[in-house]
């Protein structure tokens, strides 16, 4: 670790921020040195956002003051920003798919030739020259479209680099990446710290954050909470600075109570939206009472599989019941009233209508039937109660049931999709990625009503590529590889290095261990 | 309904977007040495000024609210339905058709039988695009746009043709019988008097088609896949069959609005010298009124008021009518803008709010 220096490149003090009905920064200070990896820790929703967009431009402080290099500065709108030196790399990339690398990084000062022309050979010699210089390599002429999230995120950071940023704000970047990703991006940051530039860190996720930075700023409900240097504290302590009481990281849990085999799937197959296979034989089952943990790295067939089981992609082969009854390839409304319930991995792209209220969400599965609608005319009274009962049950932060999903939170969001699904009363859940992007306390809550369902008797088959997850939930693990599962083991054997190993296929535990694992 | 802002928010854009086009005309006339006080004053004379100008106003704008209801519910399954225009003409065909055709009916049978003539001939010509989108995924722009031509064209045919008036060897269809005919409820006043009961068929239409998307399972559907058609999916919902329904419900609005116009002013199919710009001024009508089916009657009341006027306009105060043409695309340019638009807003807020710091320190 490179010892920072002492001087504040960076100087956030008092800063109040005030949106109508919500103060969303309340007298916040922020230091950030020269050579410094700084982490804002918080919840959705604490006001880390709204303090970087205000140092880059895009909202004005109520009251407060910037210093930049101890100089009072007054940053009016992004370009401000960008001459200051300060560079932001958005949650959602700023990019044109249908561009290359070059073209989207020389986008607005591109090199010209007589005048007129784009020199694109230039462009390219200049974007190389900067990639190899922070050691950020990349292909130059593919495009944005044909490219990894984590390549695209690097296009980002170049992008950001080039325009002269000695502060690089890199906001939630881990949360669209692999695991391999996440390395290769605190490599990235690393290597730019020790090139002396300051990256602040926004992130909720606690593990990542002792890993990589060097000091810690944690902000709660629109205050700082206080700034602690990485070495000194954990993520226990981190976690109750971010919430603000004491969070069990790992939801406690008794040993399961297995009964029947309730879910199978025997020898199922699988195609991917090109047709080319994706699952290949895969057979598993689910117990009464257990939680079943698929692990894997992401794009493994794990969606195809979830998707498969719930009615939303076909099989070509192979077959999947449930208390004997025949599931394989029925729609998804059939499986859902074979009580069946999903969590979908992509809340944004199945999970929710976002333009739709949270009421008008709340019965996206059920407003057919009774007592949502009757003779296809939809009582709304009826509706809207529910809405307000799960809102209460399951602890949504929203102000009321007519306000359109789009608005809330990611955790909140997730947590409609959660009361939604839960509510059904479903003998079958299938959990994808169930708590993506949710930060500490949510994750928590998630981890807890999934357990208590289980409790109850029902069989749970949860997908995830967080490790943690798997092992924090699961009584049973399952790893996918390559579209098939190269073993299963239960959690007491489970050890992150042997799951690690299995991930990356270099242990492959054969059929008929599989089919054993399946007995139990 | 599905929104905590204020009451007058939905409201602002449209409101914003009518004063700048009436302002940037006012320019306009001002460039072109007319003074444009007196220049709005013709207009409002023209679509206001007697009862005879308001009835023809009226007339205007009846077709204008069920095109933009047609492009309406279209839009809320997230398919536009650029083929108003040519659902509107075989709805006249139909409608003429089953108004001459079915003569001896009792009115209270035959004005129902006229009107769904019209309206299932307009929902068959949206069947077209609606079934190619739903089952091939082909867009539906593309074959809309055909649609109206092969629409146009066979109506030329016909009228020249099969459904010609036998006793003339001018270009169209006999009359309807009286018994299909729209109340012309303001005649016992004067004969002149061409606005009829199709007015209220139109807010009648606008009352259903807001119960449909809002309160019915169907519509629920129906906006669902429009929003996003993959979680509709993963709902279970059959998202073909909600956009096939949108699209029939909208090409049978269109159609509607063919029928009316047959059977309360026209009273026979007379030939088209091109396309009447009904279905595409529909869209502008919902765009405007960002597809509330109320706000259709207020945007199509506004664009029926603002053609009529127009002639008048060009009449009385020497304004070229197509100005008006103007400031309705400075509407719909500045609706379609909304974002940036939006962004004005806390803007004009600072200043009406700094206007009320200055009445407070006074």
């Amino acid at each position: 670790m490179v010892s920072p220096q002492n001087t504040p490149i960076l100087e956030m003090t008092g800063i109040t921020k005030r949106f109508p009905g919500v103060l969303a920064n309340d007298n916040v200070n922020f230091t950030l040195k020269k050579g410094e990896i700084h982490a804002l820790l918080g919840e959705n929703g604490a006001g880390k956002s709204t303090l970087m967009k205000i140092l880059y431009g895009l909202y004005q402080a109520d009251s407060g003051t910037i210093k930049i290099d101890g100089k009072l500065e007054n940053i009016r709108e992004p370009n401000d920003a960008l001459k200051l030196g300060i560079g932001m790399v958005h949650q959602h990339f700023m990019l044109i798919p249908q561009f290359t690398v070059v073209e989207n990084l020389v986008l607005g000062s591109e090199p010209k030739r007589g005048g007129l022309f784009m020199d694109l050979n230039e462009a390219t010699k200049k974007v190389l020259a900067v990639s190899e210089q922070y050691g950020l390599a990349i292909d130059p002429n593919a495009k944005i479209m044909n490219i990894s999230v984590g390549m695209q995120q690097r296009v980002e950071i170049l992008k950001a680099l080039m325009r002269g940023a000695d502060i690089l704000v890199l906001d939630e970047p881990t949360a669209v990446l692999t695991p391999q990703e996440v390395s290769e991006l605190f490599e990235v940051m690393e290597n730019l710290r020790s090139l002396g530039k300051s990256i602040i860190f926004i992130s909720h996720k606690l593990k990542e954050v002792t890993a990589i930075s060097d000091m810690v700023t944690v902000i709660r409900r629109g205050r700082t909470i206080g700034s602690v240097a990485s070495s000194e504290t954990d993520v226990n302590e981190l976690a109750r600075m971010m919430v603000g009481r004491d969070v069990d990281l790992v939801v406690q849990k008794d040993p399961a109570k297995p009964g029947a085999e309730m879910f199978k799937i025997e020898n199922l197959h699988v195609p991917d939206d090109r047709h080319l296979p994706a699952v290949s034989g895969v057979s598993l089952s689910v117990r009464a009472g257990e939680i079943v943990g698929v692990a894997g790295v992401d794009g493994n067939g794990q969606n195809e599989l979830a998707e498969a089981i719930t009615g939303m992609r076909k099989a070509t082969s192979g077959k999947i019941t449930l208390n004997g009854q025949d599931l394989t390839n029925l729609s998804s409304r059939k499986v859902f009233e074979s009580k069946v319930v999903h969590i979908p991995a992509d809340r944004h792209r199945h999970g929710l209508v976002s333009d739709f209220s949270v009421a008008e969400n709340v019965v996206l599965r059920t407003y057919y039937k009774p007592p949502f609608s009757e003779k296809s005319v939809l009582h709304w009274d009826v509706i809207k109660e529910e809405a307000r009962k799960l809102i209460e049950e399951y602890d949504v932060r929203t102000p009321n049931e007519d306000v359109a999903c789009s608005s809330l939170s990611g955790g909140n969001q997730q947590k409609v999709i959660i009361a939604r699904e839960l509510s059904q009363e479903p003998e079958f859940i299938v959990a994808a990625q169930p708590t993506r992007g949710l930060d500490v306390g949510a994750i928590e809550f998630v981890h807890r009503r999934l357990i208590d369902a289980r409790d109850a008797g029902k069989a749970v088959l949860v997908f995830s590529l967080e490790l943690d997850e798997i092992l924090a939930l699961s009584d049973r693990i399952a790893v996918m590889y390559e579209g098939e599962i190269v073993g299963i083991i239960d959690r007491d054997e489970a050890t992150e290095e042997k799951l690690g190993l299995m991930m990356a296929g270099v242990v492959n535990h054969n059929q008929k261990n599989v089919a054993a694992g399946g007995e139990g | 309904m599905t929104t905590n802002k204020k009451w007058w928010q939905p409201l602002a854009i449209p409101i914003i977007a009518i004063i700048l086009g009436l302002l940037i005309g006012a320019v306009l006339m001002l460039l072109t040495g007319a003074n444009p006080i007196a220049g709005y004053a013709a207009l409002l004379r023209g679509s206001f000024g007697s009862a005879i100008d308001f009835s023809e106003t009226l007339i205007y704008i009846n077709p204008l609210i069920f095109t933009g209801l047609s492009i309406a519910v279209a839009y809320s399954a997230g398919l536009f339905n650029i083929g108003a225009e040519g659902q509107i003409i075989v709805g006249m065909l139909a409608s003429a058709y089953a108004g001459y055709a079915f003569a001896g009916l009792p009115r209270l049978l035959h004005i129902p039988i006229t009107l769904l003539f019209g309206m299932g001939a307009g929902a068959l010509w949206a069947a077209v695009p609606g079934y190619l989108k739903a089952k091939f995924g082909v867009h539906e722009v593309v074959n809309s746009i055909m649609m109206n031509y092969i629409a146009l064209h066979l109506s030329h045919y016909l009228v020249t043709g099969p459904l010609q008036d036998p006793k003339t060897t001018l270009p169209y269809s006999p009359d309807i019988a009286p018994t299909a005919r729209l109340w012309r409820f303001l005649s016992p006043f004067g004969d002149h008097f061409r606005v009829n009961t199709g007015i209220f068929i139109a807010i009648l239409a606008a009352i259903l088609v807001y119960w449909l998307l809002y309160k019915t399972t169907t519509g629920y559907e129906i906006r669902a896949v429009g929003f996003n058609a993959d979680s509709a999916r993963y709902a279970g919902m059959d998202t073909s069959s909600a956009m096939a329904k949108a699209m029939l419900i909208s090409g049978s609005l269109a159609g509607l609005a063919g029928a009316v116009q047959v059977m309360g002013v026209q009273f026979k199919f007379l030939d088209l010298f091109g396309f009447e710009g009904f279905g595409f001024d529909g869209i502008a009508v919902a765009l405007v009124a960002k597809n509330n089916p109320f706000g259709i009657l207020a945007s199509g009341f506004l664009f029926g008021t603002l053609h009529r006027g127009s002639q008048t306009m060009q009449a009385m105060a020497g304004v070229p009518k197509e100005t008006i043409g103007i400031v309705q695309a400075v509407i719909i340019f500045i609706v379609a803008m909304e974002g940036l638009v939006q962004g004005w807003i806390p803007g004009l807020e600072k200043i009406t709010s700094l206007f009320k710091k200055k009445e407070a320190d006074v």
